[in-house]
Formats: C-alpha cells, structure tokens, sequence
C-alpha cells in the first residue's frame, strides 16, 4: 500500500539517493587506495571515482585531516540537496537526523563555553549538520542558567532538555552523562515517529534504531566498569528501544565485568557474534558493531518506498569516510600492517 | 498511525452512514417504508443510465489508473537518471506500458458507445427485456475494464518504478524486471476480453 502514494512527494528524492549509493567506494576502489604509497597516489585515485576533484584546490603537502573535512563538506552538500527537495514528512524525518549531530554540538558549546573558549573556534569545529540557527547564542550565554534557558527556548533539542535535564543538572553532571541522556531521549523519540510512519519505514528504521540502542547499552555498560558511574545512574542511561529491553537491560544493568555482559548479550541470536572474538583478533568490538551497522543499512535499499535508505545513505558514507581517513592516517605514517581494517561497504 | 476506524474519511463515511439511518428510520416510521422498494428503483430506471455510465467508468477509471502508472514511474525514472543518464530512453516503455491502458479504456469505450442508440419510449409504454439487459451488461462490463484497467495502471507502475531504479544499479537486471512488467499488464487485457464478451450479446435499444 506504501507504494501507491510514495512516489508523489518522495520518488525524486529516493531515485536520487539510490544513484548516489552507487557512488559509494566499492572492493575495487579500496583495493587500489590500499596500494598508494603517498597522500598524493590517493588524491588522483580519489579523482577517478564519484570524489572527482573534490581536493584540487587544496596547497600539498595534503593532511589526513583535510581529506576527511573535504569529503564531509560533499556529504552535507548531498544532504542539503535533499533537504531542500524534501516535504513532511519526509522532512521531518531528515530533521530527526540532523539532532544527533546538534547534540554533539551543543555540548561542544556548553563545553566550551564553560571553559570560556573562544566562540569562533568553536563554531567552527561545529559539525555543519548540525548547525541550527540560534546555535551561536549559545556561545554569548555566560552562566549555566542562562545557557540553560536559551538551549531551551532557542533550539531544537528543548523537548530532550525539557524532559531529562534541569539546569541544576547542567551544572552538577559529568558532562558525558548529559549528553547520553539527551541522546537516549533523541533515540527513543527518533524510534516513535518511525513507528508512526508505518511499514515499511517502521520495520526498516526499527530494526536499525533497535541495534543503535542495544550497541549504545553494550557500550554504556563496558565504558562503565570501574569508574563512579553507580549502577542506578548507568540504568537512567540506557535507551528503552532496544531488543535487550527491558530484561537484558535490567541484567546488565547489574553486571560488573565483560562476562556477564556476554552471557546476557547472548540470548540474542544476532548479537552473540560481537563477543566471539578469537584471542588476540584484529576485530575489536567496535569494529563488529560497525560491521553490523554496515549489514543493517545495505539491507536497506533491499526495499523501496521507505525513508531507511536516506539514513542508510548518509551511514554508509560516513563509515566511507572513517574508512578513508584510516587509510590516509595508515600512508602517512608509514603503518601499512593494518590498512586493511577498514570497513568493507560493497 | 492512527487507527483507521478514528481518521478524517472515516467520519466522513460515519456521517454519510447516520444520515442514511436517519432518512430510512423516518421513512420507516411515517409508515412510508414502502416507498424503499429496491424493484421499482431498477424498473424506474432508465437503462440509458446504466449504460452510460458504464462508457463513463471504462474510460475514467482506465485513465485513472494510467496517470497513477505514469507518475510512481516517472518520479522514479527522472530521479534515477539523474545519476544515470543511459537509462532515459529505454525505461519509456515501462510508460508505454502505462500509456496502453488508458488506450485500452479509449477503445472500449468507443466500442460501447457504438452500441447505443437514440430509441424513444412512447407516454405509458415500458422497457422491453432486451433493453434492460443492454443497460446493465453495459454497465457492468464497463465497471469490470475500468477497475481491471485501474489496477493494471497501478501495478505497471509501481513495477516500472523499480525497473528505473534497477535499471540505473545494474543494466542487466533491466530486461528481468520488464517481463514482470509484461505479466502485470496482461491483466489489462484480461478485463478488456471479459468486457468484449460481455457485450457481444447486446442489441441495440429496441421499443419493441
């Protein structure tokens, strides 16, 4: 039934996605970027594929850090095209995408501006998606009870401030504990409206959104270990979205080391692969979530008609670029043992 | 989602569905029942009305059903290209496909209007059987090439809407997909034959 009336806002855009994911670097590409000797041989192999010229104005000697600003930039141009395009709620949706990257900003500012940075600098090491247009008042807030009301009244994030957070809290916390609190409101608020747009986007973006929330609760509970982190605050952090929700949640929620994570973990047919590392494997867990997310997101544009594959899409270049980076990072230092750890895509 | 049983066109069929208790309560009621007679309705009719009405459905509805082809495959179509200019001229014919049905509603409309003719009924006469037959296979027929045209209309295009996406992943898939186009729109034809038997028997409008 999705396909009968898709296509009347949302065909463009979805053909256009898909022509942009048979841009994404593929075996091939990888293999020969892994075969450069300088940051120069992966310029003009970058320029052969969808990248094209993308570095041509740039002074050499190139940095890494440049590479992956520079392909950033082509990702958000990408992103904003489709912005533009897009209605509700459609457009919404993008939005929804855009608050993970205002989250991190935000904090970036409160940070900062606590520390009394410099508001330039600042700003600009701000993550272009999630720029917003209030997002400089931030910077001009002097005490904490002033940020708090304007990050409440003047940006997007206010129903997650509203809900979690009093600007007692912005004083008081560990300024991780606030952002994972904010982002497990984001996700679970993220994982409603997929399941308000029906199948397929629901099935799609759930099954997607479901491991964020269980790789975010994996990760909260190992990251926790022997720090202060009672046992108590660790559960507020935890996203209620999840597969592990709410037994493995509760379970791991009282587990002290990586055992118990594992046991609990297990009951999940697709999960137990993330804890059978061999030892001394070159695969850290980390690198097995993004596998998985990988997997979830090509699964994606197995299906059409639904808004998954906008959020596959950006995913997938994004690991594209972490895997660029890597590689760069592994030429420039002259380490060619583990080049070969990036993220295979297609 | 809401439920459906709580949106917008829901009410208005529980509106729709009140005032017709309404009304057959109070012809009830005012000891008018009677007057709901289903028998004189269809005697009372004019068999031209059927029969019109069935040309008008064969050839809005197959045209309803071309347009909804057309544009889930256009959009996609013009999308796609965009990344893969190779695929403009050969994905047409999945429009093509969609084009045929409302051809096919033109022509069987033309062919059920060359049925009827300008019969007059003189004052306290009625039709005789052949009308009323005339009437209603028109209708019926023009019912069944319209839904089934629709329907066609519809599945040619959602398919030729992936056939434009596969097409710009990977070309060798492109002749795959538009044989399952090529099934989707047998099924125009389907309703086209059943409609031309339906009216093969009809004569014209006859006083006698």
């Amino acid at each position: 039934m999705e396909a009968l009336f898709f296509n009347v806002e949302n065909g463009y855009l979805e053909a256009i996605v898909r022509g942009f994911k048979s841009g994404i670097l593929t075996s091939n590409h990888y293999l020969n970027l892994t075969q450069c000797e300088t940051l120069e041989d992966l310029k003009l192999q970058l320029a052969s594929t969808d990248y094209g010229n993308f570095l041509q104005n740039e002074p050499s000697p190139i940095a890494t850090t440049t590479i992956a600003e520079k392909a950033r930039e082509k990702l958000v141009a990408e992103f904003n095209y489709i912005r533009a395009n897009a209605v509700k709620p459609l457009a919404t949706f993008l939005d929804y995408i855009t608050y993970a990257y205002m989250i991190d900003n935000v904090i970036l500012l409160i940070t900062g501006t606590l520390h009394e940075r410099d508001t330039n600098d600042l700003l600009e090491r701000c993550h272009p998606l999630g720029m917003f247009d209030t997002i400089a008042a931030l910077c001009v807030a002097t005490n904490v009870q002033e940020l708090y009301s304007t990050v409440l009244v003047d940006s997007p994030l206010a129903p997650y401030f509203e809900k979690c957070l009093s600007a007692h809290d912005l004083d008081e916390m560990n300024i991780e504990i606030i952002r994972n609190t904010l982002y497990k409101a984001y996700l679970e608020d993220f994982y409603n409206y997929c399941q308000m747009l029906g199948s397929p986007t629901s099935e799609v973006m759930g099954e997607i959104l479901q491991f964020e929330a269980d790789r975010r609760v994996i990760n909260i509970t190992i990251n926790s270990f022997n720090t202060e982190l009672s046992k108590d605050d660790r559960a507020k952090l935890y996203p209620t979205c999840g597969k592990l929700y709410p037994d493995g949640t509760a379970k791991l929620s009282k587990s002290d080391d990586i055992d118990q994570v594992r046991m609990v973990v297990e009951t999940d047919a697709q999960y137990r692969q993330f804890f059978d590392l061999p030892v001394g494997a070159e695969r850290s867990l980390e690198d097995k979530f993004f596998e998985y997310e990988v997997f979830l997101n090509k699964k994606s544009f197995l299906r059409q008609f639904h808004f998954g594959v906008f959020y596959s899409y950006l995913k997938l270049r994004e690991q594209e670029i972490r895997n660029i980076v890597w590689i760069a990072e592994c030429i420039a230092q002259h380490q060619k043992e583990r080049i070969n750890n990036y993220i295979p895509i297609f | 989602m809401s439920s459906y049983y709580a949106s917008k066109t829901a009410f208005l069929f529980y509106l729709a569905g009140i005032f017709a208790l309404i009304v057959f309560l109070d012809l009830v009621f005012t000891g008018n029942g009677v007057q709901f007679d289903v028998g004189r309705f269809l005697t009372d009719t004019s068999p031209y009305m059927w029969a019109l009405l069935g040309v008008g459905f064969t050839i809005g509805l197959s045209v309803v059903g071309a347009a909804w082809g057309i544009f889930i495959t256009g959009t996609s179509l013009i999308g796609a290209a965009v990344k893969a200019p190779r695929i403009r001229t050969k994905n047409l014919i999945s429009i093509i496909f969609c084009e045929v049905v409302a051809i096919y509603g033109l022509i069987m409309a033309i062919v059920f209007s060359s049925k009827l003719n300008d019969a007059e009924l003189a004052d306290g006469e009625v039709w005789p059987k052949s009308a009323y037959f005339s009437g209603y296979a028109l209708f019926w027929s023009g019912l069944t090439v319209g839904v089934a045209n629709l329907c066609c209309g519809v599945a040619v295009g959602i398919t030729g809407s992936t056939c434009a996406i596969a097409d710009a992943a990977d070309p060798q898939l492109f002749v795959k997909v538009l044989v399952i186009e090529i099934f989707g729109s047998i099924i125009g034809l389907f309703g086209l034959i059943i409609g031309l038997l339906m009216t093969s028997k009809v004569r014209e409008f006859d006083t006698k």
